[in-house]
């Protein structure tokens, strides 16, 4: 037994010295099928040890089997399910069978089966069976006569077997070459399956943890790049421009929802475009979004009561999420409660000036999850580790995806309905005649807009990314705590406004050359406490205590609020550290996480307002996500293929 | 225009301009282009390359490109002066536009072997390398048509190729990268062309991995139903040209996808279309380039394995596609479906039964005799196949007048068609009667059949040995042609052994000798010939190779065995010679077959 596994254990090393990553098996699995959720449907990994015929017995981690039975007749056959269906999900499926021994005949069948077929026969006799043997070379497809197709198969071969789920064909391949379709109309969820029927037959099967002898990353491109290339061919119907003015729309909102007041209102002039809110309140909104990103939570605070009277009071979770920022910005040194009374104006407030730019931008961190759907409007209890799965927003390139149109428009419910919409490539253009509402009634989003988004990216990129240029700047001196000469430094403000406006807006005026409008964190020494002062510990302090009595009132008035909770502990956690910033809790001192108190706290606002808490675009985009995983529940494989992800940067 | 293009003095502004115009008239019809052509623009153009004014030249390039992309007869010009070829790959680096016209013009322009040397000798391919690294596609396909261009059959430029880099990777796996299934299928089909060309100069093995799983499959790709009819063209044609030379690539590629049910799909296609290829309206028959394309594939995969072979005339009426094929009058079909039957012909089973039962004999026999020119190498090397002993063709053939095809043939200057005639004479003349025996000689004449004798082509002088030892084959036809041409026969074999042969030709001669001493009467020859005697004792005992000594002994036993006319005689002059005690001797060899012979010899002497 030692013997046989060390043997075994060489075989693979040598196989995979032939293959340049030495991976983990898990991650080449993972690799290969990228886009099936393993909770919901697991990737084969062995044979079943239950769901097969007892002449059978598996041994190598459940990969190897080898025929014990009698082998006298065909009614001696038997054969081994693996332990799972193959996910529709993979797109492309493929295994392979290493024929060990051919043992006294050599009467192999290597293939696929539904669940609950027939164990004591070969594969391929029976209904929703289908096999490859190895003493003809020929395949059986749901039936006792087998047809010609390939090679016969014997000892030392490796004989693999492909499922392509976008077609529902299969295809065998032997020592690596490919021989060519053996089935097509295959049904979805079957397992793959061998069978035994003559004594010392033994074979052994690699379901991806081990490099292949087929090239089947190769072929999987193919249908990768077939795919992309049927969403960019799309053929869009714009008759009357509604598309790319649902396009600008889209736009236009992101730009507002995010307070990129000058470059939404330059995009506004050039695409005539109307704006729903009034400057003021979009300025307003900027205002207290930068004053949350700077650190300075106090003041935010008291701009948000001041501006939206009442919004705070009745939200009582979104401000113990504030003032937990505030301890934590407290902490930081950032708060102006810390900072001394000089500091206290915020000179942002620079009234009338429509050449404000963004001082906060949307994450770009790509690997965080998309699951903006789950972050809905009444985020005001999440706490700031949470939301952190929000906002994958950037506005870059995305493409309107064929099937997603439709399924948008016929909200996201209904699998049944949308898998049969999206199926069909040629879905009816029809041009609804209520996509006026978009930004109000977010449900009713027609194809339109998302070809918007894909026509405006061009210019929306060239926002987005000075707006990220700028961001890390900021980053970079806040962290450091030291204020660069920031006046004639070229940060964002000025940045932003030039390139946007010159390059894709064409011809609005806003030229903004003087940075009057930085809000960067005055000159503090480095990682100290609350900024080093010990009047701004003892505040801190003061301030942590009214806290843990709020908290106290908001659960007594309330009851129990985990997220609350937990936010509170961590955030007072970091007083058990001398130096936060470096203990297990200080990511919470980063200023990336203002962004996502922000993004609370505008949602808020914007909802107060009876406007939408989120924009439109991101909508979007989180909804083509779902419908990706509606579509890949829906047995529509080409999902595999194609990634929203892959068209944000 | 052209005046002020020559004209250096002419204002640069103008003779920028002009060269625009005249690039945008080569954009028209083709008349345009052929017009330009022989107002002798081209040549104007290339000196226009000298100038320092780099938009100026990049115009001029512009218009060769277009002119060369169209008029396949311009490709010679560049090289009527050294110089411009050397000036052109020196330009070629400068800038994208000129990258991509150049490698366009030499694309077009690399059809002959002088060319490709040319092409290298300026360190052209290196350069090409460089700039198939860089990611501008525009550039990267003519590039890759250039380097297809200059390897093809030019082996000394495969091996320069095979060692280009580029940042330490070589050219092969820069090019299995263009082949990913990603890419484009114009780019896939290019590249795989090049590494098959690779392959066929010599400069990678058939089981380099790049070709056998890389290339092969590739090229498999382009031949299934879902790529374009010129891809499934091009692929088919660059497959059969792969797979010519090695029998395992033609077992892997015979399993791969179908590949022969496939193809078989090309043979039924029998549209004519009209392509629309860069603004000209081409009518391109597709059945016929289809069926060409198949045929040559199926010839290369059938080349050597006779299940492969089988397999291939499972096809549903292959045979008769070709019967049609060959009537068909169109050179290319034909051709290919030449090549197809030869390949097929060289099946035993195949020549009794399917060949046979479509009388394929009939529509060959008319090729060779009143076909173009260039059919005859392949088409006269199929009839020779037909005329094997076993073939049942092989009466109708002889009654059509093969003998005297075979004998033209065998006097033609080529060397190939010598050998094809001479071979065939050989087939035909293997255990058939007296007559066709005598007619064959007569026919070809003695005189030509020694001139055959001392052709330079060992090949030709094996078959033409053969030819006599077929024709010298039992008693009586050797007493007979013996009777007729001994002296010349006798003469011819002294001038063979004399002379400065390779081994086979020597053992073939002495097998003819052997035969010669078969015949009754035919026996004095060899007997009252001392010289030849002592001859066959020194062969006896050359050591070196030990068949000499086989054909040797066996031709001293002929001589010398027991119950003929005269046998005691001749044992006792033998014997008297020493070649008793000589054949004693030989008793002590190792070789098993020599012994036997010596055995057999020595129990003669009675």
């Amino acid at each position: 037994m030692v013997c046989q596994k060390m043997a075994a254990s060489n075989e693979s090393g040598a196989n995979e010295s032939g293959n340049s990553t030495n991976s983990d098996p898990d991650e080449r699995l993972k690799k290969l099928y990228p886009a099936v959720n393993e909770e919901e449907t697991p990737i084969p990994r062995a044979w079943s040890a239950k769901d097969k015929f007892n002449y059978l017995v598996l041994t190598q981690n459940n990969l190897r089997v080898q025929y014990k039975g009698a082998g006298k007749t065909h009614k001696d056959a038997a054969s081994v399910r693996a332990t799972h269906p193959i996910p529709v999900s993979c797109g492309i499926y493929y295994f392979e069978v290493k024929i060990v021994s051919k043992g006294r005949d050599g009467y192999m069948g290597i293939g696929l089966a539904a669940q609950g077929v027939n164990q004591n026969r070969l594969p391929g006799w029976d209904k929703q069976s289908y096999g490859y043997h190895g003493d003809d070379g020929n395949s059986f497809c749901s039936s006792g006569q087998g047809e010609p197709y390939g090679p016969t198969f014997s000892t030392g071969d490796v004989v693999g077997c492909c499922v392509n789920l976008v077609e529902n064909t299969c295809f065998y391949t032997k020592n690596g070459v490919n021989l060519g379709i053996a089935f097509t109309d295959l049904p979805h969820g079957l397992y793959p399956t061998v069978g035994l029927q003559t004594p010392g037959e033994v074979v052994e099967a690699n379901f991806g943890q081990a490099p292949f002898v087929f090239d089947i990353e190769d072929y999987i491109r193919e249908w990768r790049m077939k795919t992309r290339l049927t969403i960019e061919r799309f053929p869009v119907i714009d008759r009357k421009g509604e598309w790319q003015s649902a396009l600008q729309r889209i736009v236009s909102s992101y730009l507002v929802h995010h307070g990129y007041c000058a470059t939404a209102e330059a995009f506004a002039k050039s695409t005539g475009q109307n704006i729903d809110e009034d400057i003021a309140s979009i300025k307003n909104r900027q205002r207290i979004s930068k004053l949350v990103l700077a650190g300075r939570m106090g003041e935010a605070i008291e701009a948000t009561q001041q501006l939206y009277p009442g919004l705070l009071e009745r939200d009582s979770n979104l401000l113990f999420l504030l003032k937990c920022r505030q301890f934590i910005e407290m902490v930081n040194g950032s708060d102006s409660e810390v900072r001394g009374s000089a500091l206290r104006s915020p000179r942002s407030q620079h009234g009338g000036s429509n050449r404000s730019s963004p001082s906060r931008s949307p994450l770009h961190h790509s690997h965080r999850p998309t699951q903006a759907l789950q972050h809905g409007p009444h985020s005001g209890n999440t706490s700031p580790s949470r939301t952190k799965t929000h906002t994958k927003s950037s506005l870059a390139s995305l493409q309107p995806y064929p099937s997603l149109s439709s399924s948008i428009s016929s909200s996201c419910s209904s699998p049944t309905v949308n898998s049969s919409l999206l199926h069909g490539n040629g879905v009816t253009h029809s041009n609804k005649t209520n996509n006026q509402s978009e930004c109000s009634n977010t449900k009713t989003f027609s194809e339109e807009n998302l070809n918007v988004a894909n026509m405006a990216n061009s210019s929306a990129n060239g926002v987005v990314l000075n707006g990220s240029d700028a961001r890390l700047i900021e980053d970079i001196e806040m962290m450091d705590g030291v204020l660069p000469e920031s006046r004639d430094h070229v940060t964002n403000g000025t940045s932003n406004g030039s390139e946007t406006n010159g390059q894709c807006l064409n011809g609005s005026s806003v030229m903004d050359c003087r940075d009057d409008d930085m809000d960067v964190d005055p000159p503090i020494s480095r990682r100290q406490l609350c900024g080093g002062s010990q009047l701004a510990i003892e505040k801190m302090l003061q301030f942590g205590r009214e806290l843990q009595s709020m908290s106290i009132r908001l659960k007594k008035e309330h009851g129990n609020n985990e997220a609350n909770r937990k936010q509170l502990q961590d955030a007072f956690s970091l007083l058990a550290y001398t130096d936060p910033w470096s203990s297990p809790v200080g990511a919470q001192l980063d200023p990336v996480q203002r962004e996502p108190v922000c993004a609370a706290l505008n949602s808020a606002i914007l909802e107060s307002q009876n406007l939408p808490s989120q924009p439109p675009l991101e909508l979007v985009i989180s909804q083509t996500a779902q419908c990706m995983k509606l579509m890949s529940k829906a047995g529509i494989a080409t999902s595999a293929f194609a990634d929203p992800s892959d068209y944000l940067h | 225009l052209l005046q002020w293009l020559v004209d250096g003095d002419a204002p640069q502004h103008l003779r920028r301009e002009a060269a625009i115009v005249m690039g945008s008239m080569a954009k028209g019809t083709a008349e345009n282009i052929n017009t330009l052509v022989e107002e002798g623009c081209v040549s104007v153009l290339l000196k226009g390359l000298k100038s320092p004014d780099q938009a100026f030249v990049e115009s001029c390039l512009r218009c060769l490109q277009t002119i060369f992309l169209h008029n396949s007869n311009c490709g010679n010009l560049i090289y009527q002066e050294p110089s411009i070829v050397e000036d052109l790959v020196e330009i070629m680096p400068r800038s994208v536009c000129t990258q991509e016209c150049v490698a366009n013009i030499l694309a077009s322009s690399c059809k002959e072997p002088e060319h490709q040397s040319k092409l290298c000798e300026c360190g052209l391919i290196p350069k090409l390398v460089d700039l198939l690294a860089g990611k501008v596609y525009k550039v990267q396909m003519p590039v890759l048509k250039c380097l297809a261009g200059i390897v093809r059959e030019n082996g000394e430029n495969c091996v320069v190729a095979l060692t280009a880099m580029h940042n330490n990777v070589p050219l092969p796996d820069m090019l299995v990268q263009l082949m990913l299934r990603d890419r484009t299928s114009e780019m896939q089909i290019v590249a795989a062309k090049v590494l098959a060309y690779l392959c066929g100069g010599g400069a990678l093995a058939p089981q380099d991995p790049r070709i056998i799983s890389k290339t092969l499959p590739c090229l498999i790709r382009m031949c299934s139903r879902d790529r374009t009819l010129e891809e499934n063209v091009e692929g088919a044609e660059t497959l059969a040209y792969l797979l010519e030379q090695d029998g395992e690539l033609q077992r892997v590629a015979a399993v791969s996808d179908h590949i022969i049910k496939t193809l078989a799909e090309y043979l039924k296609y029998t549209d004519v279309q009209q392509i629309n290829r860069c603004g000209k309206r081409i009518d391109i028959n597709w059945g016929i380039e289809m069926k060409q394309a198949a045929f040559k594939a199926f010839a290369a995969l059938g080349a050597n394995e006779e299940s492969i072979r089988k397999q291939v005339i499972e096809t549903e009426h292959l045979m008769e596609y070709v019967v049609v094929g060959l009537n068909s009058g169109n050179m290319k079909v034909a051709a290919a479906a030449i090549r197809c039957l030869h390949s097929l012909s060289r099946s035993v089973q195949l020549l009794r039964t399917t060949i046979q039962d479509h009388g394929v004999w009939k529509p060959l026999m008319k090729i060779i005799q009143e076909g173009p020119e260039e059919l005859l190498p392949v088409a006269s090397s199929t009839l020779c196949n037909l005329l094997l002993e076993f073939s049942p063709s092989k009466e109708c053939i002889l009654d059509c007048g093969a003998i005297s095809v075979l004998v033209n043939l065998a006097a033609r200057p080529e060397p190939n068609l010598r050998l094809n005639g001479i071979w065939g004479l050989m087939n035909l003349t293997f255990q058939v009667e007296q007559k066709v025996k005598t007619k064959v000689v007569e026919s070809i004449g003695t005189e030509r059949l020694f001139r055959l004798l001392s052709d330079p082509d060992a090949n030709i002088v094996m078959k033409t040995l053969g030819l006599l030892r077929n024709l010298l084959s039992n008693k009586l036809h050797i007493d007979h042609i013996m009777g007729m041409y001994g002296n010349q026969i006798m003469q011819a074999v002294v001038f063979i052994l004399e002379g400065e042969h390779p081994i086979q030709v020597k053992e073939q001669t002495l097998c003819i000798l052997a035969n010669v001493a078969d015949g009754d009467k035919a026996k004095d020859l060899i007997m009252g010939n001392e010289d030849m005697l002592k001859k066959l004792m020194n062969y006896m005992q050359y050591q070196p190779d030990v068949s000499l000594q086989i054909a040797a002994v066996a031709c001293i036993s002929n001589l010398i065995w027991s119950g003929e006319d005269g046998a005691c005689a001749r044992q006792a002059k033998l014997s008297e010679m020493g070649v008793q005690t000589l054949l004693q001797k030989l008793l002590s060899t190792t070789d098993t077959v020599l012994f036997e012979k010596v055995r057999t010899a020595v129990q003669q002497f009675s």
